[in-house]
């Protein structure tokens, strides 16, 4: 009986395994590739460890193209996404707090519009926001990347900051109130403090989404000075720019490391913002 | 005088429900410009005959007319784009389920595992991602070489072939199960271990219990999840943009894709307002449909 039990807990864990090295299989023969010298990638694709490390392939995808290093894409990419992370988590908070704790008059259609915020997708704004823009004179600008962000307009953010809110004990502000505590006061010195997990994890999601946005880079970047790395990932590895695989993959994988790195270090957060609210990964 | 003045605004200003107008003000602003006025420019601008660089002509319905008679990458775009959707999305709330439910057994290294299976879901949209992918299914890729192990032939063009092009962006998606099954894993824990023993005493048996209690109890997660998926699914833009662009023979020419075509690469950008407009009502339409046949089969915990 207990032998049959360790059996069964051996093919659990073996299954499991087996499994779960299959989905993480390109990841780490992009990994592994990278470190290989660049001709023999498609030759030895079959075999996993590299037979000789090298470097050279960040070396020489280091330089980027047409003049243009990656630092200066990363760079980008780096003020793109902390700008507008910070930027629609202050928002964001500051409207959550409005709409969980004030009442006030027209306070149900912007909920609704919150709501429908969250259901109108970038996609199918991409035209309509395209041609506004534009006569803004915002494109081959950051603006259209960042200052949307800045006013709450992901209504996921809102959502997920509304419900913490909602859970905060109402005797808080009340005792605040009689201490002569303003609602702006209440929401700085009480509010806000306390939303600190909330913010963490909004902060990270935004972060990544940021990090990863291809398509508003893709129409509003032209300058290749301005280009976030995603975009000019995607340029590098067009046909005709680039032939080096080695070098494609390595920066690949570097584009990754920062998602990577908060996913090993703020895992706690993440798996909470998935768990509890449904935010896509 | 003038002290008693500012008081008094200062005072105006601190009521419940200026304070809430105030602090949602970013929104209201952030709201209206960036989602009304540009859906109001571009429901005219679908009215009219605009290529970005000349002044819009109004011309009536033609765009839509045009779009329903006239096009048949319209036709081939949403049949391409609703058979992504519909097989892809099942799939991945399928594999999601089983991965949950085998994960949802605690033991030492299920933090592990659950970590290796949502991985892909963190970094599935990059660019990164896109483009090995696109190396792995080439015909000197990986997954040629692996194949050829056991004894396939080694050069299939997986991305060449009408038929196999859109299952490498099928795969790619349901690789990215992990962030349902994490809500799923959250469900699962929710429910009361008291009626699995119930059903215990009354002699139910796995395949019993599954049906009775796990899945019935399960629907509204599964719901939710169908609904924000297929929303998704129908709006996948990056990894068919980078991976096929919609070649061969637009086979794997999604909506979202044909839309950025007609409007900057082709200009035909009154076009693509008015096709961007189907789309939100398609989006719509889906949604009510799901919504409408929630009563058959999700479970309601009000009753």
């Amino acid at each position: 009986m207990k032998k049959a039990r360790i059996h069964r807990k051996i093919i659990y864990h073996v299954i499991v395994t087996i499994f779960g090295l299959i989905m993480i299989y390109p990841l780490v023969w992009m990994i592994m590739s990278s470190f290989k010298d660049t001709n023999t990638i498609f030759t030895t694709a079959g075999q996993l460890i590299p037979e000789k490390f090298t470097l050279d392939n960040y070396i020489n995808g280091w330089k980027g193209f047409a003049g243009v290093s990656f630092g200066t894409f990363f760079k980008n990419s780096l003020f793109i996404s902390v700008v507008a992370t910070v930027g629609t988590v202050f928002s964001s908070s500051i409207v959550a707090y409005g709409l969980a704790r004030c009442k006030f008059k027209g306070k149900r259609i912007l909920v609704v519009a919150m709501l429908l915020s969250m259901m109108l997708p970038a996609q199918v704004l991409m035209i309509p926001q395209y041609l506004w823009y534009q006569k803004l004179g915002w494109v081959n600008s950051y603006m259209p990347l960042i200052v949307p962000y800045c006013f709450a307009i992901q209504g996921f953010f809102t959502y997920l900051m509304m419900n913490f809110i909602q859970g905060i004990p109402r005797e808080l502000d009340e005792a605040a109130k009689i201490d002569g505590c303003s609602y702006y006061g209440i929401f700085g010195r009480i509010i806000f403090p306390l939303m600190l997990p909330v913010l963490i994890t909004s902060g990270i999601f935004s972060f990544m989404w940021r990090w990863d946005d291809f398509l508003s880079a893709l129409l509003y970047i032209n300058d290749s000075t301005k280009y976030p790395v995603s975009l000019a990932l995607k340029l590098f590895s067009d046909p005709g720019s680039s032939s080096d695989y080695g070098a494609m993959f390595a920066m690949a994988t570097l584009s990754v490391l920062p998602i990577m790195l908060i996913f090993i270090f703020l895992q706690k957060y993440i798996v909470e913002g998935i768990s509890t609210s449904g935010l896509k990964g | 005088m003038k002290k008693t003045k500012q008081m008094s605004i200062r005072k105006k200003l601190n009521t419940e429900s200026a304070a809430g107008i105030i602090c949602t003000m970013p929104f209201i602003i952030g709201f209206l410009l960036f989602m009304i006025v540009p859906m109001g420019i571009s429901l005219y601008y679908s009215f009219c005959n605009y290529d970005i660089l000349s002044a819009p002509k109004w011309c009536g319905l033609d765009n839509y007319i045009k779009m329903f008679t006239d096009d048949p990458k319209f036709w081939k775009s949403i049949a391409v784009t609703f058979y992504f959707a519909l097989v892809s999305v099942p799939l991945r709330l399928i594999f999601a389920l089983i991965v949950a439910m085998i994960l949802v057994k605690s033991s030492k290294a299920s933090a592990f595992y659950r970590a290796v299976y949502y991985l892909p879901s963190i970094i599935g949209g990059s660019v990164a991602v896109a483009i090995l992918w696109k190396r792995m299914f080439a015909a000197d890729g990986v997954v040629n070489k692996i194949l050829s192990v056991f004894g396939f032939p080694a050069d299939f063009a997986w991305l060449g072939n009408t038929k196999t092009a859109i299952w490498t962006l099928i795969i790619l998606a349901v690789w990215q199960f992990g962030s349902s099954m994490l809500i799923f894993l959250s469900a699962l824990k929710q429910i009361p271990t008291e009626l699995y023993e119930a059903a215990d005493v009354d002699g139910a048996n796995k395949c019993n219990k599954f049906f009775k209690i796990t899945l019935p109890l399960l629907t509204p997660t599964i719901f939710f999840n169908l609904v924000m998926q297929m929303i998704n699914g129908f709006l996948a833009f990056t990894q068919c943009f980078i991976i096929t662009q919609g070649k061969p023979m637009d086979s794997t020419l999604f909506y979202t894709v044909y839309t950025y075509f007609q409007s900057f690469k082709f200009y035909n950008t009154g076009y693509g307002a008015a096709l961007a407009w189907i789309m939100l009502l398609l989006i719509g339409l889906i949604t009510l449909v799901l919504f409408a046949t929630k009563k058959f089969w999700v479970y309601d915990e009000g009753n």
